[in-house]
């Protein structure tokens, strides 16, 4: 077989992933964790009836991370990821994962040059693509706003 | 009034649900790593607000689109059109982070924390 | 003697006169459970980092094994030791108490199968006497240096494997009683162009398949002449690839072809295709097919190491993973 031929006999028998299991999967706990987020912002909305609701949000966001950090900090979190793949990724708990993760991965290297400094090798990406984006955004609205 | 509740639920279960199973579809297909995916549902929340779309989705989802990563890029590009009404093009770049201050504040501060006083747990099958 | 292309008939057959394994937890709870000489509870072993752990597999598998053979320190050539981690720690930390001259090898996944040809021809040339070959691995060191930390909530891929905890270590002797390597054939680096760093079956298979057919060819022999031809760690679907590719040049594998990979866990879900590392084909050596072969099961078999020469710096660039593979024949006899 030639790189080619090989190539296309490798992905046509490579096992394939489960699509109905791991989307049901992703489905139910993905759900779960914003309902867990929702029923924080209704408890918060309930006690403190006069906050505006962008500052709930804001109390919300601080909780549902506190959760997330929590959880891979007890090594529950990966355990949920590895059932529910995309479920567990794509919410606020996920980004609080793999920012707490390689930071305790890490701080064998030294608080300083292991810790801190690889704190955000995975959600690094994160911060800059939603700063650059927003910022470009903004500039966009600016001069849209001058016409 | 249960039935209130019970449907408002419904609604984020199924929106939040929803969006975690196109990341999952994503993930089964493309065999992209969770940075990515991440990424790619921050860009899609910045998008969705930037044309003024999110609040209308997120009336609906609530928590089903805020909780998810969109929720944060709908933060930042929403501080940083509200900055550049009040500050012109100064606000392009105060904006986005005083908006997800908060979040990124939490998530640093808890990481650090946790880090000094937990280590990574054997992974057993 | 050289014999064809790539392989050598050892005039002098170094025997394997002392074995020692060391296992994880999860490897302990495998199929070959019973087989392990030392079983840990815990894959830390009471030190502080994940690294020292594997280091000190790797130093209790030498020093045991040296043990068990009675050679004196002055008596030994080498130590020759490899692993996974960058610059090859756990080796040259766990030879650093040791005092006999040590050797460092690399060779992915295969390193095994390389530092036996290696010594296996130095002895039957007359230069070595006896010499210790050892590579370990471990699942936490290894995920947090090719894959991510080890709490990150990431989903394995249907072909990914999961890196073998332990180590294990051979003595090699030109006198003393054992099995002997009568035969080696070292492999060439196969690139079939794969890039996908969590799919090594598919990336090691062309290799395995090369060195298998270039020493079956060289010998001039058939595959039965086998009791067992060995792989490394295709896995499960790297296996089904090799069969194929194997195939297609003429040789039927099926009734003589094991992988390690595939045979060391109890299927336990999240290993998904089996094991892999440089410790999972010593490990698997050192324990079970040695033990096969001492009570007499097995006559003959064909070590297979295999490795992908993955490094996360050439696959973030965007470079395709080559393959490399390694075969040694051992037997009690060769006629």
């Amino acid at each position: 077989m030639n790189k080619k031929e090989y190539s296309e006999y490798v992905s046509k028998t490579a096992p394939k992933s489960k699509h109905l299991s791991t989307m049901f999967a992703a489905f139910w706990v993905g759900g779960l964790i914003c309902c867990i987020g929702q029923s924080i912002f209704d408890t918060i909305q309930a006690l403190l009836p006069l906050v505006p609701d962008d500052d709930i949000w804001a109390i919300t966001t601080l909780v549902m991370i506190f959760l997330g950090s929590t959880l891979t900090a007890l090594g529950v979190y990966d355990k949920i990821g590895r059932y529910a793949g995309g479920g567990s990724i794509i919410p606020i708990t996920g980004f609080a994962n793999s920012v707490t993760s390689p930071a305790m991965e890490y701080k064998r290297e030294g608080i300083i040059f292991g810790l801190m400094s690889k704190m955000f090798v995975i959600a690094g990406p994160i911060i800059v693509s939603g700063i650059a984006a927003s910022v470009a955004v903004g500039i966009c609205y600016y001069i849209v706003s001058l016409f | 009034m249960a039935l209130e509740i019970f449907l408002r639920y419904l609604q984020v279960f199924a929106v939040g649900g929803g969006i975690c199973m196109l990341g999952q579809i994503l993930i089964n297909t493309t065999k992209m790593t969770s940075a990515r995916i991440l990424v790619i549902f921050l860009l899609l929340g910045v998008v969705l607000e930037a044309f003024g779309l999110f609040d209308a989705v997120a009336d609906f989802g609530m928590a089903g689109v805020k909780i998810p990563i969109c929720g944060f890029g709908s933060s930042l590009v929403k501080g940083v059109i509200t900055a550049v009404m009040e500050d012109d093009i100064m606000g392009a770049f105060a904006g986005g982070m005083k908006s997800v201050s908060v979040g990124i504040t939490a998530a640093i501060f808890f990481s650090f924390i946790y880090a000094l006083i937990f280590s990574p747990h054997s992974k057993k099958v | 003697m050289k014999l064809g292309e790539q392989s050598y008939a050892l005039e002098n057959p170094p025997k394997i006169i002392a074995h020692y394994s060391v296992a994880g937890p999860v490897e302990s709870k495998g199929m070959l459970g019973n087989f392990f000489d030392l079983k840990l509870d815990s894959d830390e072993w009471g030190e502080k980092s994940h690294e020292l752990a594997e280091c000190k597999m790797h130093h209790t598998a030498i020093m045991k094994a040296l043990d068990m053979s009675g050679l004196e320190f002055k008596d030994v050539n080498a130590v020759m030791c490899g692993d996974l981690l960058n610059q090859i720690i756990a080796s040259s930390y766990s030879a650093k108490d040791i005092e006999i001259p040590y050797l460092g090898f690399y060779g992915a996944c295969s390193t095994f199968g390389e530092m036996l040809c290696v010594a296996s021809l130095m002895i039957s040339s007359g230069s070595f006497k006896n010499v210790t070959c050892s590579t370990s691995s471990h699942f936490s060191t290894a995920e947090r240096q090719y894959r991510y930390p080890l709490e990150l909530g990431t989903q394995p891929t249907p072909t990914s494997q999961w890196t073998v905890t332990g180590s294990g270590c051979s003595v090699l002797s030109s006198d003393g009683e054992g099995p002997e390597i009568f035969a080696c054939t070292i492999g060439r680096v196969i690139d079939l162009g794969v890039k996908d760093a969590n799919n090594m079956g598919a990336v090691m298979a062309p290799a395995a398949c090369d060195t298998i057919c270039t020493h079956l060819n060289d010998l001039n022999i058939s595959p039965e002449f086998y009791d067992l031809i060995i792989t490394g760690d295709l896995g499960k679907f790297g296996s089904k690839l090799l069969l194929e590719l194997a195939r297609e040049r003429g040789f039927e594998l099926k009734d003589v072809h094991s992988d390690c990979g595939s045979m060391i866990f109890n299927n336990q879900p999240q290993t998904i295709q089996g094991g892999s590392g440089a410790g999972c084909s010593s490990l698997v050596f050192n324990s079970y097919i040695i033990k096969q072969m001492k009570s007499g099961n097995l006559k003959k078999v064909l070590l297979v190491p295999t490795g992908a020469l993955l490094s996360k710096t050439a696959s973030m660039q965007g470079e395709t993973i080559p393959g490399i593979a390694h075969a040694v024949s051992i037997g009690y006899r060769y006629n």
